[in-house]
């Protein structure tokens, strides 16, 4: 047996039943937490945490190559892309709590425990004996075994897997796809823009002249004042929501001229600001 | 000692609390990771019963399946950045434009 196959099943027993049973209690507790938190990023990492320790059984039960297959691809691709559209649609989206059907919980819970208990019925009944012996194709043989039913009994399913991945990946570039719904706007109307505005030059970083240079500490302004402007509207935001502090800044800080950060009275959908999504 | 009744006991928990998030919750996102998460329960039981039944046509099962959850999630994460592009929001109560 070679050395990366010591997760297979030449694992002894008692630290095989001790990993199901540790890894069991912390699956079936991060796919809880998974159900009852309130983020989607909390969602997300949590399911990292099921998916890691699916991977483990799959390689106690004699899988290696599905226990890799369900690290690199679930874990790493599909986690990733679900990590990456709750950071467009907006990290600090929370579920609202408010329950808009009356009685849906109380029923999605009656419907769980109905189906719960109907499954252990079904499997209580069935006789699931003791495993198989376990041969070569549980460990150093797995992807062989593997291969060679993909590439003879299952080999039509394979063609069309493929067929369905090119038609899922064009569907994704289309329904992803945005219109432009103006003419791009050119370099020199960007200029005019620009200089129309009153404010040619570019932002004050933050945290200049600060005590810290923290991107949500606001620049001080040459009289001492902090500037709204040098902080980002995104992080402004955040703040405003409570989670830290932002010393409020003086209205005559403020020239005529300047462009006040739009995103204060909450949330107009500006076409390039994705980062709002507090509201759902 | 571990028998495949045991993963199977637990494939069927997982099960369960996914499909209690599909129903309960109304973020489209969080409906799609239970989604995930209930297609990952169903892999266990396979690969449960290819360890049972001592041949590998379980784990090919599963394999299939996490190709089609691969594909599934492209296309279901593109509709949902769509939607809320649209409609500022990845609530499944908002999507509603085809309600009598």
């Amino acid at each position: 047996m070679k050395p990366g196959m010591v997760l297979a099943v030449g694992m002894a027993q008692e630290t095989q039943s001790l990993a199901f049973w540790v890894l069991a209690v912390v699956a079936v507790a991060a796919a809880l937490g998974m159900v009852l938190a309130r983020r989607a990023v909390h969602c997300a990492v949590l399911l990292a945490v099921v998916m890691l320790s699916l991977a483990v059984f799959y390689a106690m039960l004699g899988a290696p190559f599905l226990a890799f297959v369900q690290v690199i691809v679930y874990t790493g691709a599909v986690l990733m892309l679900f990590l990456f559209v709750v950071m467009i649609v907006g990290v600090s989206s929370a579920d609202s709590l408010v329950e808009t059907i009356r009685g849906q919980r109380v029923a999605a819970i009656l419907v769980a425990i109905g189906m719960l208990v109907l499954l252990c019925l079904i499997i209580g009944n069935a006789v699931i004996g003791p495993s198989a012996p376990a041969t070569s194709s549980y460990s150093g043989g797995n992807l062989l075994g593997l291969a060679t039913l993909i590439f003879t009994t299952y080999v039509f399913p394979f063609e069309v897997t493929s067929a369905l991945l090119i038609t899922a990946a064009l569907g994704a570039m289309v329904l992803a796809h945005r219109e432009r719904t103006g003419p791009k706007p050119t370099q020199r109307e960007l200029a005019r823009q620009r200089v129309l505005s009153g404010r040619p030059a570019p932002l004050p970083g933050p945290g200049t002249y600060a005590r810290h240079n923290a991107v949500d500490m606001p620049a001080l302004l040459p009289d001492g004042s902090p500037s709204t402007l040098s902080v980002s509207p995104v992080i402004a935001r955040r703040i405003e929501l409570g989670t830290g502090e932002f010393p409020a800044p003086p209205s005559e800080t403020l020239t005529s001229g300047e462009v006040v950060p739009s995103d204060s009275e909450g949330g107009h959908p500006s076409e390039d600001d994705e980062h709002e999504g507090a509201r759902w | 000692m571990v028998s495949p009744a045991h993963f199977v006991a637990l494939a069927v928990v997982l099960f369960v609390i996914g499909a209690v998030g599909v129903l309960a919750r109304r973020n489209a996102l969080i409906i799609f990771m239970c989604v995930e998460l209930m297609l990952n329960a169903v892999n266990l039981a396979f690969v449960a019963f290819a360890r049972l039944h001592g041949n590998l046509n379980g784990q090919v099962i599963a394999f299939f399946v996490m190709v089609i959850a691969a594909a599934e999630v492209v296309v279901g994460l593109a509709i949902l950045t769509s939607i809320f592009r649209a409609r500022r929001s990845a609530s499944v109560d908002d999507a509603n434009l085809l309600k009598y």
